[in-house]
């Protein structure tokens, strides 16, 4: 018997977010009502910043890929019980599997092979060494904790300062060229992913430009392919089984020190899509911070989908929407500062993540008085 | 001091009472005219959990110095209404009256305060502390902790000389064995000063001896002038010790009699709503070839104390093995290191021949025919979160008629499981329905599909019928009598002990980590008691 009765679907995942995002949007009104601004006047902007033109809808798909991988990163360790708060680092030191094949590879192979030959080559070995350095980075930490019993959340959040630091390094004294001021590596020129301004100049079409570039697809193909793992296969099975009771998955024959490994990896691998996206898709470098804590909003895009691959696409495209907009807003009334828009996000992620189940028993009450 | 005084007044007049020659039959009067009012009446009490409807118009009386059972099987509704008498649920209607007055008990506090005491199936006791500081939990009165202790020892030695409640106020309630943490449960009430208490399933962890004990308590706590509430749902224990019994079915209280007038036939009637069968019929067993031989099993826990010590068996084909034991000495680890989910540190586990001591996974000894329905089914058998199809694949879910590969056929997943669901009788048969919802039956009935339905040829069973009503108890039994007869081997832990003596052909009783012993299947019970307890045939 349970304690109190459950919500229908639709309230749980759809109403209450949904009155969550509207509290966290009333409370920003009021932050804009105080610094003198009229909050109806920025949320116009706001919205028409990122829905009100062909280019901020692109934008706003940019951004969203990188919280899809993110946010699906979080969401499959989640599945196992895990909560995997390095997406950040994990995304961030997959950068080096994301460039370095363009950086050496790349120029190579296009010495002696055709450029329609050795591109696809070098890209398709820059998403593998994305993927596997970022799944790697997210391996240890679920090494440690299952063969050591380190805690992943402890782990990953060092892992984050651990990659900070040695990205720094790396960068500044391995990849910088010799005389260069930025601390960047040289630009990758010989293979890079064309975004879709560029695509649509190749057949004739005049895009607005914008960063965003077909990644945005695999992402979705990304989303589809966790779904698949996770509700129709055994090792989805096995890892969700792990997630819910890990009593019931020894009883089993499930391990779930295995487990824990292979979901950090897919996790850490899913992060590491990040560095394919920004550095072969936008940046054609190597630079400092290139993740640009899409780690951490994950973890609210994680929170806010309910951990499932659709509810992690729209509210990817939600934070999209409140990034792009945010800086159009920015930019827009002058009292409004970059840092506002910070604090905005925050309200949306305090109340979409932290405070996720704060109206819940109040609805729940309501919501049973009603159908009495 | 005054409680003293007051206290060697009133044994000094009960002295001289019978000394007078007024007796018994004096007691018995005084008390039902003290009675006159009921310690507790329930009038109309409502409870709905969204669709569940928990408690429907149940009404209830009863009286003072009295010892009232309520039984009903498992969802009936029974501790949902003790749990608002205790001020854990609030109800949506009715009321209560305690000692005749009107009352809202909005909280557990509030209810101590009106002097009821509950003890819980799961002791709520902090295991590092002492029985006094126990005791005195929630009650320290001041910062410092001192005089509360010391009040509380007077106090603990008057209650342990009135009630035969013994139990040394220093000792480390964790160390202490489960009968006399349930004494300090009891305890903890009556310092509290309740007068009406509450027991929820109290045998559920005793040997049928301190099963007796504690029934001597409570009969001297209603001599005494307590009133004791029994929630139970073993029939023979109602028969035993109540005054009065009440009987729940679906929420409803459908009735309540005297127990010297009825019979446990008559309540099982009125708790199903049907008339069951108690005894399980079975023929003789034809026992074949061992199938399981388990020789001198030792495994240790973390603190390298012996959980299973020096444990030797063997189950062959066509025969019920059951493994009486009062619950908590070694059946489980037993279990884990025969399925593989735990290691033995020394011994050997040999499984249709062939030596799987150090195999140690669940996984293959299931390819090999070795089932399994684990003892915990809420945290073992089935994912509570998870649909009853996925519930029904666990264990089995790299079985290649789901899916080819890496692939889970979902179609081959929910067609199998609403087969098993026919068969076994699962309700609903619903393969989307989320595990939890099913009631304990018919979770039990959806693991042993699963589990038979691999066409195992051993089969470990452990406390099948564990929260499961009267219903399918009757359906579970009958279908492991089958099972025996179809010539498959089974292993059976239970701590009921009738279930034992029922279904099993050979029976072993395990206490401490050791076999006490091996006994025919007509062993009385009283044989079984003393192994349970402990106490070796020798010695018997």
């Amino acid at each position: 018997m349970s304690q109190r009765g459950e919500l229908p679907t639709w309230v749980d995942v759809g109403l209450i977010p949904l009155l969550n995002l509207a509290i966290a949007l009333f409370i920003s009104g009021l932050v804009v009502v105080i610094i003198g601004e009229n909050p109806l006047q920025a949320l116009g902007i706001m919205l028409h910043g990122a829905v009100g033109s062909l280019k901020g809808w692109s934008y706003m798909f940019y951004y969203a890929t990188n919280f899809i991988f993110t946010g699906l990163a979080v969401a499959v360790a989640f599945h196992a019980g895990l909560f995997n708060i390095g997406g950040d680092g994990q995304a961030y030191v997959a950068g080096l599997g994301a460039a370095i094949p363009g950086l050496l590879l790349g120029g190579a192979l296009s010495s002696v092979l055709p450029g329609s030959i050795s591109q696809p080559v070098t890209l398709l070995a820059a998403l593998a060494g994305s993927i596997a350095i970022g799944a790697f980075y997210g391996w240890v930490p679920g090494y440690l904790q299952a063969k050591r019993g380190s805690h992943i959340v402890i782990t990953t959040i060092m892992f984050n300062f651990i990659a900070s630091s040695l990205m720094i390094y790396l960068i500044n004294n391995v990849f910088r060229p010799v005389g260069k001021m930025a601390v960047e590596s040289r630009a990758i020129d010989d293979a890079y992913i064309l975004n879709f301004r560029e695509l649509g100049r190749l057949v004739g079409m005049k895009l607005p430009s914008s960063p965003l570039n077909p990644v945005v697809l695999l992402a979705m193909l990304a989303a589809f392919l966790v779904w698949y793992l996770l509700w129709r296969t055994k090792l989805g099975f096995e890892l969700r089984a792990v997630g819910a009771n890990s009593d019931a998955a020894v009883y089993a024959g499930i391990s779930p020190s295995r487990i824990i490994m292979i979901a950090m990896a897919l996790s850490g691998g899913l992060a590491g899509l990040v560095a394919f996206n920004e550095i072969l898709g936008v940046q054609h470098r190597l630079l400092l911070d290139f993740v640009g804590g899409a780690g951490f909003v994950g973890i609210a895009v994680a929170l806010m989908g309910r951990s499932h691959p659709l509810g992690i696409v729209l509210s990817a495209l939600l934070f999209g929407l409140l990034y792009q907009g945010g800086t159009e807003l920015s930019f827009a009334i002058q009292t409004i500062s970059r840092d506002m828009i910070v604090v905005i996000q925050g309200l949306v992620i305090l109340f979409m993540g932290a405070l996720e189940d704060a109206f819940r028993p109040s609805l729940s009450a309501l919501f049973f008085k009603v159908e009495d | 001091m005054s409680v003293a005084v007051i206290f060697q007044a009133t044994s000094f007049s009960v002295w001289v009472l019978t000394l007078a020659g007024i007796t018994d039959n004096f007691w018995f009067a005084l008390t039902r005219m003290i009675s006159a009012t009921p310690a507790i009446e329930l009038i109309g009490i409502d409870k709905r959990f969204g669709a569940v409807h928990a408690n429907n118009n149940v009404s209830l009386s009863i009286a003072k110095a009295s010892i009232h059972g309520i039984i009903g099987e498992n969802g009936a509704g029974k501790s949902t209404l003790m749990s608002i008498l205790f001020g854990f649920y609030a109800a949506d209607k009715g009321e209560i009256k305690v000692q005749g007055k009107p009352v809202r008990i909005k909280s557990s506090t509030d209810a101590i305060h009106l002097g009821i005491g509950m003890v819980h199936q799961h002791f709520m006791l902090v295991d590092p502390f002492t029985v006094l500081e126990n005791v005195v939990l929630g009650s320290e009165g001041g910062a410092l902790i001192g005089p509360a202790l010391a009040k509380a020892r007077a106090e603990l030695k008057h209650l342990a000389d009135e009630y035969e409640l013994d139990v040394d106020p220093d000792a480390i309630v964790g160390e202490l064995p489960v009968g006399l943490q349930q004494r300090v449960e009891i305890l903890k009430a009556l310092y509290k000063g309740a007068d009406i208490l509450i027991l929820d399933e109290p045998t559920g962890v005793l040997t049928p001896d301190e099963a007796d004990h504690l029934f001597r308590i409570l009969r001297q706590l209603r001599d005494q002038g307590k009133t004791v509430i029994l929630i139970t749902h073993k029939l023979r224990e109602i028969m035993a010790i109540t005054d009065r019994v009440s009987v729940m079915r679906r929420g409803e209280m459908v009735a309540t009699k005297e127990t010297a007038r009825t019979s446990v036939e008559e309540l099982a009637e009125l708790m199903v709503g049907r008339r069951v069968l108690l005894h399980v019929e079975k023929s003789a067993a034809r026992p074949g070839e061992v199938v399981l031989d388990v020789r001198n099993v030792l495994w240790r826990d973390r603190k390298g104390t012996p959980r299973v010590d020096g444990v030797s068996l063997q189950v062959r084909k066509g025969e019920i093995v059951g493994i009486a034991g009062v619950s908590g000495n070694g059946q489980s680890e037993l279990l884990d290191v025969i399925t593989g989910i735990a290691k033995a540190n020394s011994g050997q586990v040999i499984f249709k021949g062939e030596d799987i001591t150090t195999l140690h996974d669940p996984a293959i000894l299931r390819q090999r025919g070795m089932a399994h329905v684990p003892e915990d089914r809420q945290h073992r058998g089935l994912i509570t979160s998870f649909s009853a199809a996925e519930s029904a694949i666990l264990g089995w879910q790299n079985n290649p008629k789901l899916g080819r590969s890496f692939h889970l056929n979902r179609a081959a997943v929910l067609s199998q499981c609403q087969k098993q669901m026919e068969e076994f009788d699962v309700r609903p048969a619903n393969p989307l329905l989320k595990s939890s919802k099913f009631s304990g039956g018919n979770q039990q009935k959806l693991i042993l599909a699963r589990e038979i339905g691999s066409n195992p040829d051993l089969l470990i069973v452990g406390q099948p019928t564990r929260g499961v009503d009267i219903g399918a108890i009757e359906f579970i039994h009958k279908r492991l009598i089958q099972l025996r007869d179809e010539g498959k081997a089974i292993l059976l832990v239970s701590v009921e002990l009738d279930e034992i003596r029922s279904l099993s052909d050979r029976i072993l009783v395990m206490f401490s980590g050791r076999i006490m012993g091996e006994l025919e299947a007509t062993a009385d019970e009283r044989e079984c008691g003393l192994l349970m307890a402990g106490i070796a045939r020798e010695a018997a």
